[in-house]
């Protein structure tokens, strides 16, 4: 197995589906980032076959970890320090995502003011449907 | 600050106190005639809408304030390329208060984000219309005496018609109401109003194809048309433009006490030899839509009541 060594200070992010680190990469903006991160792909796992692992070394910047809930609520974000996992948090659905869909209906000021940020707010828990801020239409993949 | 975006964004309590004071309007003109002296009402209107327009224009003059905007987008900045936050931001210099129609779905919304005036949604495409769902509640509160216990029939376009949907939204609030969905298969209300608001609400309604078999039943008749600018096709529209016509004969089948309402302009869904018949009420509903919107400037303006 290929090896990364430990975090001392950082974030993991595990569970992962296979594939989807690179989505959630850019996603997080973690581009943008000056930290070391290293993605894993294809990590052997027990439960998942398969999976996908970023870790991202001390990040000075406040990430916003919550649009994970949105793309995928089966990972699991840990949060190291002293190279000790101190809190593993739980993703839920966010009420409100911003710039990471967008809105499909021609019929939306979104589609003819290109600077507008895309907003969608989570409309039923229960059915996992957001709508668009601005138009309320649905959103479907 | 407040905005009217959405009928929903105010209360029950809300809507009631707002039709009340229209009321009293209504029957105290002269008590408002001076309640917004020096305030203006910017009317941005980025599509025509002669009537919308015209009726917000004549609540702010009944009211001492002035009017100033634009009619169409060709004449606004928005023919150079001016954003709707950018319009406003400019706009919110030269009035208090502004009242925004727009092609696009949101528009108002995006205006509100940006202004430092209350912003009024004079309808934003196909969404939202929310003054004119406040005329309606106005014209069948003032006409019954109330906004509970009544059979409502809506007819026509149920489909693409956003007065219906945004009527069902504000009248599921209130106790005993139920619906006669009347149109043709093609043009029933979305799925949506069915179950996220009509089932939700445990609301009762039936969905009919018959007019004729409804009139008996109904408190209020509010017809629609069926637009053409809705229709892909034009054979669907031709097929479909006169499904319901309203006419004096059908009249004879409903309650002595009903009242025909109609979001205007009508094309032929109503026949105008039912215009006589002191059962027709759109055209005093077009009167209660300038009350409202007095009522709503005011009370966003927070313009203190007269004694």
């Amino acid at each position: 197995m290929l090896n990364i060594s430990g975090l001392k200070e950082g974030i993991v992010l595990d569970h992962i589906e296979a594939g989807k680190s690179l989505d959630i990469y850019y996603h997080l903006g973690l581009d943008k980032l000056e930290c070391p991160v290293a993605i894993i792909k294809n990590a052997r796992s027990n439960k998942m076959g398969r999976k996908d692992i970023i870790k991202i070394e001390n990040p000075m910047e406040n990430l916003n970890l919550e649009i994970l809930g949105y793309i995928d609520h089966n990972i699991t974000i840990n949060i190291i320090q002293d190279s000790k996992i101190v809190e593993k948090k739980r993703l839920s659905l966010p009420k409100k995502i911003t710039n990471v869909i967008k809105c499909k209906n021609p019929r939306c000021i979104t589609s003819v003011e290109q600077e507008l940020p895309h907003v969608f707010y989570l409309a039923d828990e229960k059915k996992e449907l957001y709508r668009c801020l601005y138009c309320e239409e649905k959103y479907s993949e | 600050m407040r905005h009217m975006l959405n009928p929903l964004d105010f209360s029950v309590e809300e809507i009631d106190r707002l039709l009340a004071l229209a009321t009293d309007i209504e029957h105290n003109p002269s008590k408002y005639a001076h309640v917004c002296d020096g305030k203006k009402l910017a009317t941005l209107f980025y599509e025509p809408s002669t009537r919308t327009r015209l009726s917000f224009e004549s609540a702010m003059l009944n009211l001492g304030g002035s009017v100033l905007g634009f009619s169409s987008a060709d004449s606004s900045s928005a023919a150079k390329g001016e954003s709707v936050a950018d319009t406003i931001r400019v706009i919110s210099c030269y009035a208090d208060i502004a009242a925004m129609r727009h092609p696009k779905e949101g528009a108002a919304l995006v205006a509100s984000q940006y202004s430092r005036i209350p912003v009024i949604n004079a309808g934003d495409g196909g969404h939202q219309h929310p003054t004119q769902t406040l005329t309606d509640l106005l014209t069948i509160r003032s006409l019954t005496g109330r906004l509970r216990d009544m059979t409502v029939g809506l007819c026509g376009d149920l489909k693409f018609g956003r007065t219906v949907h945004s009527l069902i939204n504000a009248m599921v609030r209130y106790p005993g109401i139920r619906f006669v969905l009347i149109s043709p298969d093609e043009l029933r209300v979305p799925s949506y109003i069915h179950e996220d608001v009509l089932k939700a609400n445990h609301v009762e309604f039936e969905e009919v194809n018959n007019l004729d078999e409804a009139m008996s039943k109904l408190d209020i008749l509010y017809m629609t048309r069926v637009q053409r600018e809705r229709f892909f096709n034009e054979d669907d529209y031709i097929r479909l433009k006169d499904s319901y016509i309203l006419d004096k004969k059908k009249m004879k089948l409903a309650k002595k006490d009903m009242f025909v309402l109609h979001p205007l302009p009508r094309v032929n869904e109503i026949s105008t030899e039912v215009d006589k018949d002191p059962r027709a009420a759109y055209f005093k509903q077009v009167q209660y839509g300038v009350y409202v919107r007095m009522a709503l400037i005011m009370t966003l303006l927070e313009v203190e009541k007269p004694c």
